[in-house]
């Protein structure tokens, strides 16, 4: 919202916080979602912070003062979602598991923001050879099932055995070599158009070093569809750690609770009936990448003037920046082919129009 | 926006971006070119998946684990050839890579390519119901929501699309597999055939490997029954995710093109609602989402091995998910190298499909 540009006399600061402006922004349905969103959101981070306090037991924990825990026994007032197969309390586990959730989020965004965003910046601007090299190494990434890198990556990662931050790391790592290609596509494509601006080439007239324009006049308009990407990596990131942990390369109960370990282990239990054990783990993945979803979903549908809710199009255009993040794509983006293969657009697994 | 030339509402951002023209060429030269870039893109993921495989060691180390003396590992390391350097195993790998061998695995020690033959069809069936699904399920709801749009049917419909999007393709396997399986008791609980089935279609001269083609070559209607009935739930899993991003893509675009100037001529012209939905609206919106399909297979696989793992349906994705248990890591590389390839190839063919049916694209 760098470039935000204020054509009417009472616009307030308030309208320039990122969400509260779309907040303001949105009508009707879409408000609803965005608010949903950012409720569930609400609720997650909460669990996440207060999971101490809020569970009542700890995520490795199959014993108290009373004794054992038992396994797989139905939900009762002492477990109000049963216990698991290895005789974990299961709320207990769906609630810690937030924890490492959030973990993983920050952990692979942010690393593939910082690469991501570094190597699209360097290679929009300067171009040349690495350039070159980059969008075709990514390309080929970008193309290639992610669950599957991420597969081959853990196993480099974490080396098969896993701790909290072993497994932390080796999840969010994976999650980061395949959203760099996102990062970089993105800001790589909006470098190279803002590059065209007048304002950077009266920058440059005006002698300004190569590294003030970069930082200053190019980063600060190019990251501008950066939350949108933000939000709809975050959930992927959840699905893509669940996915590790439901394939045996999750992180040891001992160490932490994570979702998809528990519906590993609570695939035998399906079989003869027992559903507490697969049901609540997988409604917690659920509810987050819900919460995630709905906001990313609303942030791009406000992004786009053609998708915005038809009453305060007309008001809200100042704001409207030509934004390459397009759910679903659009008809005159035009068909693919060699033009996405070339210099033109794709999209990505969610449909996600990606411009380079 | 745009970097389609025809397109006329493309303004500022497309004209910033002046893109050379390639002069003539028709429809086979597009076809060559096109074809040739597959090469480059299997050669670098070939190379990442290799040194990201190797960076913290050699495939016998991994599955060995500790299990073995120092002594005992270097002497296994240097009999497979571990213990050279890194860029002569890379180059022998290439070479042996172009001759079509995509090495052994450790475990069963059988080449990786058997593997593919063995259990492709099953991952195969897999990913071709699960399109019937998206496609019966995805397309219609998208073109209802687009047409009501910004209604309450709509608004349930994209709910519907993000809750898809939200469950976890495992989950929903395993919520399928307890509600239809388990309680209900309608559907198999997992497999891709029952016992009784499969011995009769291994009875068969020459297996295809294809359950559904095998069935009726049995002649037997109760096989056939029974392996579609095997399917029903991994298709339903599997095809719902992509039915989310149908739904999703068919609205956008079909919301697109109901703006464009020629539906309003052709509604002018009094063109039934019901038509100018089917023919005006919807037949140019397909080709984005055509051109999607193909990257929709990189999805695809990745869901077909949560897929096959949760309904212990024995294709390509199951025996990686066995052999990533049992750390036979040479054979999971040569697995999803065999799977970028596959997907190289289907973008290929998806991109063809595409320039075939829309000039614009082969410029």
């Amino acid at each position: 919202m760098a470039v935000a540009v204020s054509s009417r006399p009472g616009h307030r600061w308030r309208d320039r916080i990122p969400v509260v402006h779309q907040v303001r922004q949105s009508v009707g349905l879409q408000r609803g979602m965005l608010v949903a969103g950012l409720l569930m959101l609400l609720v997650f981070v909460l669990c996440a912070i207060f999971a101490p306090l809020l569970a009542p037991y700890g995520f490795a924990q199959r014993a108290d003062a009373s004794g054992g825990f038992g396994t797989q026994q139905p939900p009762s007032a002492a477990h109000p979602f049963g216990t698991t197969v290895g005789g974990y309390d299961v709320l207990s586990r769906v609630i810690w598991g937030t924890q490492t959730a959030i973990l993983v989020i920050i952990v692979a965004v942010v690393l593939a923001i910082f690469i991501g965003v570094a190597l699209g910046l360097y290679s929009g601007y300067f171009g040349g050879w690495l350039d070159r090299i980059l969008v075709v190494v990514f390309d080929a990434i970008y193309a290639f099932p992610s669950l599957l890198l991420a597969i081959v990556l853990s196993i480099v990662i974490s080396g098969g055995q896993s701790n909290l931050w072993g497994g932390v790391l080796a999840a969010a790592g994976s999650i980061t070599v395949v959203f760099i290609p996102q990062y970089f596509r993105v800001i790589r494509a909006e470098t190279v158009r803002i590059k065209a601006e007048a304002y950077v080439e009266s920058a440059k007239v005006l002698g300004a070093p190569n590294r003030r324009i970069v930082f200053r006049h190019v980063f600060r308009n190019a990251t501008r569809t950066l939350p949108l990407i933000i939000t709809l990596n975050s959930s992927e990131a959840i699905l893509t750690l669940a996915a590790l942990g439901f394939l045996g390369f999750g992180i040891e109960p001992t160490a932490a609770a994570e979702w998809g370990y528990d519906l590993n282990k609570a695939q035998s239990d399906v079989t003869s009936g027992i559903w507490w054990t697969a049901l609540f783990p997988g409604l917690a993945i659920v509810f987050t990448v819900l919460a995630i979803t709905l906001v990313g979903e609303s942030l791009n549908d406000l992004a786009d003037p053609r998708l915005r809710g038809r009453r305060r199009v007309a008001q809200a255009a100042g704001e409207v920046a030509e934004t390459s993040v397009v759910p679903g794509g659009t008809l005159d983006a035009g068909p693919g082919g060699l033009a996405g293969l070339e210099d033109g657009e794709t999209f990505d697994e969610h449909g996600i129009e990606v411009k380079r | 926006m745009s970097t389609v030339d025809t397109a006329p509402s493309s303004e500022a951002p497309a004209a910033a971006r002046p893109r050379p023209k390639a002069a003539g060429g028709g429809f086979g030269r597009y076809l060559l070119i096109r074809f040739l870039l597959i090469f480059p893109t299997i050669f670098i993921l070939v190379t990442v998946v290799f040194f990201l495989a190797r960076t913290t060691g050699d495939p016998i180390t991994a599955a060995q684990g500790g299990r073995l003396g120092p002594e005992a590992l270097a002497e296994l390391r240097a009999a497979a050839g571990y213990d050279r350097p890194l860029i002569v195993q890379y180059l022998e790998y290439l070479a042996q890579l172009a001759t079509g061998d995509f090495g052994q695995t450790l475990t069963t020690n059988r080449p990786v390519i058997e593997v593919l033959t063995t259990y492709g069809p099953a991952t195969f069936e897999l990913v071709f119901y699960s399109l019937i699904v998206a496609f019966a399920v995805g397309v219609p709801l998208g073109l209802y929501a687009a047409y009501h749009r910004d209604k309450a049917q709509d608004a349930i419909a994209r709910v519907l699309a993000i809750i898809w999007y939200a469950v976890p393709i495992f989950f929903a396997g395993l919520l399928l597999k307890l509600i239809f399986a388990v309680w209900l008791k309608w559907l198999p609980v997992a497999g891709r055939a029952s016992v009784s089935a499969e011995l009769q279609m291994q009875t068969l001269p020459d297996p295809t490997g294809f359950y559904t083609i095998d069935a009726i070559r049995t002649g037997n209607p109760e096989v056939l029954v029974d392996v579609l009935a095997h399917a029903v739930l991994p298709a339903i899993a599997l095809g719902l995710l992509t039915a989310g991003i149908f739904l999703r893509l068919v609205r956008t675009n079909v919301i697109g093109t109901l703006a464009t100037d020629y539906v309003d001529a052709a509604r002018s012209r009094g063109v039934a609602e019901s038509r100018l939905l089917r023919k005006h609206a919807y037949r140019p919106a397909l080709i984005p989402i055509i051109t999607v399909m193909g990257l929709q297979i990189a999805l695809l696989l990745a869901g077909a091995v949560l897929t096959e793992t949760t309904f212990e349906w024995k294709g390509l994705g199951f025996i990686l998910a066995e052999f990533l248990e049992s750390r036979d890591f040479a054979a999971v590389q040569g697995i999803v190298v065999l799977l970028a390839v596959i997907v190289a190839l289907t973008n290929f063919v998806v991109d063809v499909i595409a320039a075939f049916i829309d000039p614009r694209v082969r410029y």
